[in-house]
């Protein structure tokens, strides 16, 4: 932990040097840079006056990449080739921009709010937010996994007025938990992290009652250093819930959780690279009681409109959560009237701390006394902590002491934006090259047996995913609960009481490194399109989804990687637009690399995570899966191409380059579309999208869920007629695609949805199911390509995580 | 009495009130959510309440073992939860219900309310959420049970679930008097071990009564299946079975009208 040492009346920073500046900086974790410091000097020259040291952090805080999101936000060079352009805000101009072309009316609150709001039916509205709790997992996987769902849950509290969580997902990527090679002191081991992350993520979603039930995990060893953590929250509210305000007079309420010494400087250490020097303080204690206890009372206080604005204490602490509530008015608090973990916190530490299950609320003064009976009802500590005013500013006392005067405009805008170059250049072939043939037999049984590919069961039996009632497609599905679904569907009414209203929602993800090492840009149409085939799938509307983007990155100071980041921000924007999908929320975590055992820095592979929300008109509707019976027809929809590039296959065989699979957004949604159509009408059997593994992976996967056999004739795919090869047509990873098993009397009404012409040209019959639990696959010369049994297959794939993690 | 009125039992940390209550009010009762503080306040009585349920949850973080505390303030604050059982009104623990309710000496009945058995953790060492095949006690008194099929399906999802009794006598007694209702079991009947005894529970036992039979804790979640689309082969051609959780609400509504 570092010194408390009380704060000094003032902090220097008036006669120094930016070398001098820096120093000052780093030695306090505060993340500013030269341009940076350069602004808060000539603010308090203007001032005639030194800062304190809260005001200082105050403003590293709010400056942050955790909190400001700069690198999106300011200009970049980007040379491509011989070509230069500048943006101006990369934020705006792609996923903004995405959301406002696609101009979709059921987007009640885009990137305002703590989370993205949609309408769900003329009475509620989902909220979903999804954060990455990186460096702390990094550092303390527990403490880190836990608070991140503790983060992300309150990001829902505070939504609006407040939503009632009501599913939580999380997605990791770490380095494989079987990883022999050296690692760097301090470090820990990936299967050690691993097991604390889905220990912290599992203890703080179960005992806060909330399903856990959608995700995913990657493993590649570049992420050994620098694991990644997203969680993930939806919430649901009525719709007169959303809107909140502040007005001056409005006392300053804080609840939930004391304060204390713990998590302090987390904005600041989560922006910059992560090394063996991060401050042990920065990761929180998580207690999910308390969280329930706030989330209990606050829902209780909104329904009886109590306060007219909430938002959580996240990075930052009170500064940052009082610092945006009365961004447009002004706030005074005096930090003394805080309950407190310990007594000696000097008045800087209240001020930042970033101490757990805390929310601000802003309360007219009538209602006051109404809110404390709530909140005492529940057992929930309340506390007055200031008032909102119309000065524009922002005045913080200790015990009659200033500890912060600033002007919330210079603290809002003053930020300079720094101009940053980024440089991309395509690769140079598209050609595959290196790693021997091997049979697909074989391949196939790799592919099932591999880290990405295996079952998650060891994970997902430990997260209470049905609490609340609603898991009415479950992660885990087929006759023997266990095969791998494409994505939940969440029946939010057995908990609002709304029994009658079969309305419900799914969550799914896309996410694929491996594509973005050879273009970010087309990894990012692949992410989109596989969060919204997996919504699908389980019977959600393709065409109502929601996005939210996560992207994970290394550092942004260097011009590769911004370019690189780049290329997948306008891949978003294209895959937004195309696909007629707005991004309701996003966030970015850069300075993902870290210092291995040589000192050479690490970068993770640029990620992107696209979560995607749509409402599934009927959750009786909805669709797994498993085989459901013998003889039953196999289609195919979507196109497959010779793109391996980025694929299990070459990953498997040792191969580099290749053609990275390409989407084609309206075509892919005609196909969505015309598959939810059939769905609706009860057509279809099951659906499962090909991802990793391509056709085999997928077709293996439904058998051994379902317990069916199946055989597939490779002739019959639609495809570019360039491919020879029976291994290209089973592994491509070509996207858009999903497997549908539909009942013979049903073929001929399933197929009108698909159209005529061009239209239906996506659609074809491949093969069939079997009652002998076999898959079968015959090659573009008739021979049988592939004859494996399912009951091996399913082995294969079950036995790997429970043994690596033995 | 029409719509009678069952008290929901809420502390800090309980997180499965909501469900419950819609699963009572399914089926014509009248839930009420009451956090034990209110009657440690005197607010509310649980004499006024023609059923009494303890739902899931991790009631204050199950720190010091599951259910505990809650079942400290039960013993303390709900004074007259003897009195209630005495005049046959129904009681049903789930989950960290039947945790607190065993640990405040309910379950297994005595007359003293000693308690004679208790939980801990899962010989899997793992929190797991699973459905389970459940065989009922047919023998049993158990006013929950009436109609329903001798073998039914439930979803666990606990840490702490594994039944330990004082002694190997006890076992014995418990059969005598017909207070075992619920036992896990394969498919086909058969006890067996991990997983179809998800936590090694003693004698797969996963649900208690009393002799009367107007006392139910259970660790599956029937307020989980009171809908067919949460069972999680609904999708499934061959499935067709009732939701059984449904039933046992129903029955509980049935007795107190």
């Amino acid at each position: 932990m570092s010194a408390p040492a009380a704060a000094p009346a003032a902090f220097g920073i008036l006669d120094k040097s930016p070398k001098e500046l820096r120093a000052l900086g780093d030695a306090r974790h505060l993340s500013l840079n030269d341009a940076e410091w350069a602004a808060v000097q000539a603010h308090f020259k203007g001032l005639k006056r030194e800062p304190t040291l809260a005001e200082v952090e105050t403003i590293a805080q709010t400056w942050s990449e955790h909190c400001k999101h700069k690198t999106f936000t300011s200009p970049i060079r980007l040379t491509e080739g011989k070509k230069t352009r500048v943006i101006k805000n990369l934020f705006e101009e792609t996923i903004v921009a995405a959301t406002a072309a696609v101009k979709k009316s059921w987007c009640l609150s885009v990137f305002e709010d703590n989370a993205g709001v949609v309408a769900f039916g003329k009475k509620w509205a989902l909220a979903f937010k999804a954060e990455t709790h990186n460096h702390p997992s990094a550092l303390e996987p527990y403490g880190g996994a836990e608070t991140g769902v503790g983060g992300v849950v309150r990001d829902v509290l505070g939504c609006g007025l407040g939503a009632k969580p009501v599913l939580n997902t999380d997605v990791f990527c770490f380095g494989r938990p079987d990883y022999a090679g050296p690692l760097p002191e301090g470090a820990h081991h990936p299967s050690r992290t691993l097991r604390g992350v889905v220990a912290g993520v599992r203890d703080y979603g179960n005992r806060m009652g909330i399903p856990t039930a959608g995700g995913g995990i990657w493993f590649d060893d570049d992420y050994r250093l620098n694991p990644l953590v997203f969680v993930g929250t939806v919430g649901i509210m009525p719709q007169w819930a959303v809107a909140k305000d502040v007005k001056s007079g409005d006392l300053i309420v804080a609840v939930g959780g004391r304060t204390g010494r713990d998590g302090l400087h987390g904005a600041t250490f989560s922006s910059a690279n992560l090394g063996a020097d991060a401050p042990s303080s920065a990761v929180q204690i998580g207690h999910a009681i308390n969280e329930k206890r706030v989330l209990d009372a606050l829902l209780r206080a909104r329904d009886k409109k109590l306060y007219r604005s909430v938002t959580d204490c996240g990075a930052g602490g009170f500064s940052s959560a009082v610092g945006e509530l009365g961004a447009s008015c002004g706030a005074r608090v005096r930090l003394e009237a805080a309950p407190l973990k310990a007594a000696d916190l000097s008045g800087w530490e209240i001020w930042l701390s970033e101490s757990q299950e805390r929310m601000v609320l802003a309360v007219p003064p009538k209602n006051l006394k109404a809110l404390e009976a709530v909140f005492a009802a529940e057992g929930c500590e309340l506390a007055v902590i200031g008032e909102f005013t119309n000065t524009g500013r922002l005045e913080v006392t200790h015990r009659d002491e200033s500890v912060v005067g600033l002007d919330m405009k210079f603290l809002h805008k003053g930020l300079p934006r720094v101009e940053r170059a980024a440089t991309w250049s395509a690769p140079a072939s598209s050609k595959a090259s290196g790693g021997a043939e091997k049979k697909a037999p074989l391949v196939l049984r790799e592919m099932v047996a591999h880290l990405n590919v295996c079952s998650r069961e060891w994970v997902i039996r430990q997260y209470d995913h049905e609490v609340q009632g609603g898991t009415v497609i479950k992660p885990l599905q087929g006759v023997r609960h266990d095969g791998p679904g494409d994505a939940c569907v969440i029946w939010p009414h057995a908990a609002t009481g709304d029994m009658k209203d079969y309305a419900g929602f799914s969550v799914a993800h896309g996410l694929n490194p491996d594509y973005g090492r050879l273009d970010p840009y087309w990894m990012a149409l692949a992410c989109v399109d596989e969060a919204l085939r997996n919504l699908t799938c389980v019977g959600a509307d393709p065409a109502r989804a929601a996005l939210l983007d996560n992207f994970c990155w290394a550092s942004p100071e260097d011009p590769r990687q911004l370019g690189a980041l780049v290329r997948a921000a306008e891949g978003c924007r294209d895959a937004g637009k195309g696909y007629g999908a707005p991004f309701i929320s996003g966030k970015d975590s850069l300075y993902n690399q870290s210092k291995d055992e040589k000192g050479r820095e690490l970068p993770i592979p640029g990620t992107l995570l696209i979560s995607a929300l749509a409402p599934v008109p009927d959750a009786r509707k909805a669709v797994s899966m498993d085989f459901k019976g013998p003889g039953d027809a196999l289609y195919l929809i979507g196109r497959t191409n010779d793109e391996l590039g980025g694929s299990l296959y070459h990953r498997l065989l040792g191969r580099a380059g290749g053609e990275v699979p390409k989407a084609n957004p309206p075509c892919a949604l005609d196909g969505f579309k015309s598959l939810h159509a059939a769905i609706n009408r009860g057509l279809v059997l099951a659906a499962h999208d090909l991802s990793e593994g391509g056709l085999a992976v997928a077709a293996a996967e439904m058998g051994f869920s379902g317990e069916f056999g199946a055989r597939l004739d490779l002739d019959e795919l639609a495809r570019d007629p360039r491919i020879y090869s029976n291994e290209t047509l089973l592994f491509s990873e070509s996207p858009s695609r999903i497997l549908i098993e539909v009942k013979p009397e049903h073929e001929s009404a399933f197929l009108r949805h698909f159209g005529k012409g061009a239209k239906a040209a996506c659609v074809r019959r491949v093969g069939q199911t079997t009652a002998n639990p076999i898959l079968k696959v015959v090659g573009l010369d008739g021979s049988t390509v592939l004859e494996e049994s399912l009951k091996e297959l399913k082995e294969a794939w079950q036995k790997t995580l429970p043994a690596v993690l033995r | 009495m029409k719509n009678p009125k069952i008290l929901i039992l809420r502390a800090a940390g309980t997180n499965c009130e909501l469900e419950t209550a819609g699963a009572f009010r399914a089926v014509g009762g009248a839930p009420e959510l009451v956090h034990i503080a209110e009657i440690k306040a005197s607010k509310k009585k649980l004499m006024d309440y023609a059923v009494l349920a303890i739902p899931g949850g991790f009631s204050y973080g199950d720190d010091v073992g599951a259910g505990k505390v809650l079942a400290n303030q039960i013993r303390h604050t709900l004074t007259d939860l003897r009195q209630f059982v005495r005049l046959g009104r129904p009681v049903i623990g789930i989950c960290n219900g039947f945790q607190a309710l065993v640990k405040a000496g309910i379950l297994p009945h005595s007359n003293a309310c000693d308690q004679s058995a208790s939980f801990t953790f899962n010989d899997s060492g793992k929190f797991e959420a699973r459905w389970t095949h459940l065989r009922l006690n047919t023998q049993s008194s158990c006013l929950f049970f009436k109609g329903l099929p001798e073998m039914i399906e439930l979803p666990i999802a606990h840490g702490e679930g594994k039944l330990v009794l004082k002694s190997p006598r006890q076992l014995e007694d418990l059969k005598k008097n017909k207070s075992i209702a619920l036992q896990y079991v394969t498919e086909d009947g058969k006890l067996m071990g991990y997983p179809h005894n998800p936590n090694g529970s003693i004698f797969n036992i996963a649900g208690l009564t009393n002799p009367e039979g107007n006392v139910l804790g259970l660790m599956p979640h029937p307020e989980r299946f009171v809908e067919i689309h949460q069972h999680p082969n609904w999708t499934r051609q061959t499935y067709r079975k009732q939701a059984v959780g449904l039933e046992m609400f129903k029955n509980a509504v049935t007795h107190a009208s």
